[in-house]
């Protein structure tokens, strides 16, 4: 086996879930390699050669990589796979991620595997289904597979400690499809760690009642160095960004600590925070459904509680 | 210009589903199930680009058992023009899988030659989230996946939309036809009226055999067995904030 692993990055650092793969990678056997594909992505490429358990980086610069367009990566990601006859090609399980595999499944006929969550051999493997209430159990039959693994699931290989050699990755003849056109961006400026990589997340849910009661639980992360997370409906009400939203619909995370702060518990909500370290709930119903999976419950209002823990820690 | 709508019927979203004792599945038997989440707001951005004149006809179409047809009938009431209905036996979550969906949209695609197809970015029982850029792929069509907002430029040749990202969102623009799947900020789904119901029995929906769709149906990925998660241990109840700043000290989290 050799798998390619499709590193995520911002042309300025690797994301953490990318060490992730890499250890998902590592248990499929065989060599792994990195594919930068970005544009002024050298940085990338030099963290990408130091990754502990990568053999080696292919690294494919173009202006046409700059904002990681799903038509334009799954043609480079294509090129790079059928010139090295890999026997894996792996994403990160993220909105990144998901944008282009299913393209490239379908740019190339094979079925891709997502949400791995464990790898049982080279083509067995484990992922959720509905929302994580039943874990499916998959053996897939493609000559080439495609996979996305959960980070959450895997260790992240250490940052540094690999030395593997930088190679230019190889290009389609024309890697800009030309389909669809870069406009803007807008990356919420957070000096907050990541919320998929935060140590803690403290997240708010309808019982927060408004956006501007999140001060509250952004206080509480700050104080502990965690990112501030939400439940759907807290996004659905309009209260915060759906970036922030944790669940079957929007990031999976397992910090060490979570603190869910006036959050229900919908199954939807359960499946993207279960496999925390501990969980704490606030909450004053005490029939809420989020205390059957928290490590310790506090039945109470959240708006004397939340500021009091914050003092108080 | 034309839109197609794909939607699927699905375990509806507040179920708690319950693994088969063969651990073969999930059970389907006597379980409520609705449209996808996330196909109702395709299909609600769907009549409102009819209700702002920039489409003229809404085409449904589902992908399931006869029973997909009461799937495509919510469609009708939403605002769909007409429905197409690819029948199969097949179980959705597991059995029929994203590449198969996508080549048998493909095919109503050539039949309906719609301008736009909208979509949800993710069916709630498989999980897959990939039916939509593999539409795309296939078709050689751009696609924006994760959708927050969606303008028609006037010329109904061009799109713009902005899509959710991992980090905030990004806009991108793009000809038509294209595929955009839709995420739940995109808008808030409408519930259909009686008398929208009632219209909806008199619209036509086409049939089609699945398996005589000339496509490939066999799963490349094999289920061979379904279980539940591990179990999370209940934890303990604590009395007050000091309680908890305690408890959480002993562990040597905080």
């Amino acid at each position: 086996a050799s798998t390619l692993v499709v590193a995520e990055h911002n042309n300025k650092a690797l994301s953490p879930g990318t060490l992730s793969a890499v250890t998902a990678a590592g248990k499929i056997g065989g060599e792994v390699h990195l594919l930068v594909l970005g544009s002024g992505s050298a940085p990338v490429a030099e963290a990408a050669s130091k990754v502990a358990g990568v053999a080696k980086v292919l690294h494919g610069d173009h202006p046409a990589y700059a904002h990681f367009l799903a038509e334009n990566t799954s043609r480079g990601v294509r090129a790079s796979a059928e010139a090295h006859k890999y026997t894996h090609v792996m994403a990160i399980s993220s909105m990144a991620g998901k944008n282009f595999i299913g393209r490239l499944g379908a740019e190339m006929d094979l079925a891709p595997v997502t949400d791995v969550i464990k790898v049982v051999d080279e083509s067995t493997f484990e992922r959720p289904m509905y929302a994580g209430n039943a874990i499916a159990t998959v053996t897939a039959s493609d000559p080439l597979k495609l996979l996305t693994v959960r980070p959450t699931a895997f260790d992240k290989a250490p940052a540094t400690g690999g030395s593997a050699a930088v190679e230019a990755a190889p290009l389609p003849a024309e890697p800009e499809t030309g389909l669809s056109k870069f406009v803007s961006e807008s990356v919420s400026s957070s000096a907050r760690p990541d919320l998929g990589a935060a140590r803690v997340v403290v997240s708010g849910g309808r019982g927060m009642k408004n956006g501007e009661n999140f001060a509250m639980l952004e206080a509480l992360a700050d104080k502990l160095g965690g990112a501030v997370g939400a439940s759907r409906a807290a996004v659905d009400a309009g209260y915060v960004p759906n970036e922030l939203q944790v669940g079957q619909t929007g990031k999976v995370v397992a910090p060490e600590l979570y603190i869910a702060v006036g959050i229900s518990g919908a199954i939807q909500h359960l499946s993207g925070m279960k496999d925390s370290k501990c969980i704490v709930a606030i909450n004053k119903d005490k029939e809420a459904p989020i205390f059957t999976v928290a490590d310790y419950g506090l039945v109470a209002d959240l708006f004397t509680a939340v500021p009091e823990l914050t003092k108080k820690l | 210009m034309r839109v197609l709508v794909a939607v699927k019927r699905v375990v509806d979203y507040a179920v708690k589903v319950r693994v088969r004792p063969d651990k073969t599945a999930v059970e389907l038997q006597n379980v409520k199930m609705s449209m996808n989440p996330f196909c109702e707001n395709a299909m609600e951005e769907a009549v409102r680009l009819k209700e702002a004149k920039l489409a003229t006809e809404i085409v449904a179409v589902s992908v399931g058992p006869k029973q997909a047809q009461e799937t495509l009938r919510t469609a009708l009431a939403m605002g769909a023009d007409r429905g197409v209905h690819i029948v199969t036996d097949m179980r959705a979550d597991q059995e029929l899988q994203p590449l198969a969906v996508a080549k048998l949209l493909r095919t109503v695609v050539d039949e309906v030659k719609p301008d736009l197809v909208l979509m949800g970015k993710q069916a709630i029982d498989g999980d897959n989230c990939q039916t939509g850029p593999m539409l795309a792929g296939l078709l050689g069509w751009p696609q924006a996946t994760f959708a927050a907002k969606l303008e028609v430029a006037d010329s109904k040749k061009e799109v713009t939309v902005e899509r959710e990202t991992d980090t905030g969102t990004q806009k991108l623009q793009m000809g038509l036809p294209a595929v955009v799947t839709a995420d739940l900020r995109l808008n808030a789904p409408r519930y259909a009226t009686l008398p929208n119901i009632m219209k909806a029995k008199k619209k036509p929906i086409a049939t089609r055999d699945a398996a005589a769709a000339g496509v490939d149906l066999a799963p490349r990925n094999k289920v061979t067995n379904v279980t539940d998660p591990p179990p999370r241990a209940a934890g303990a109840v604590v009395e007050s904030v000091d309680d908890l700043v305690a408890k959480l000290k002993a562990d040597g989290l905080v």
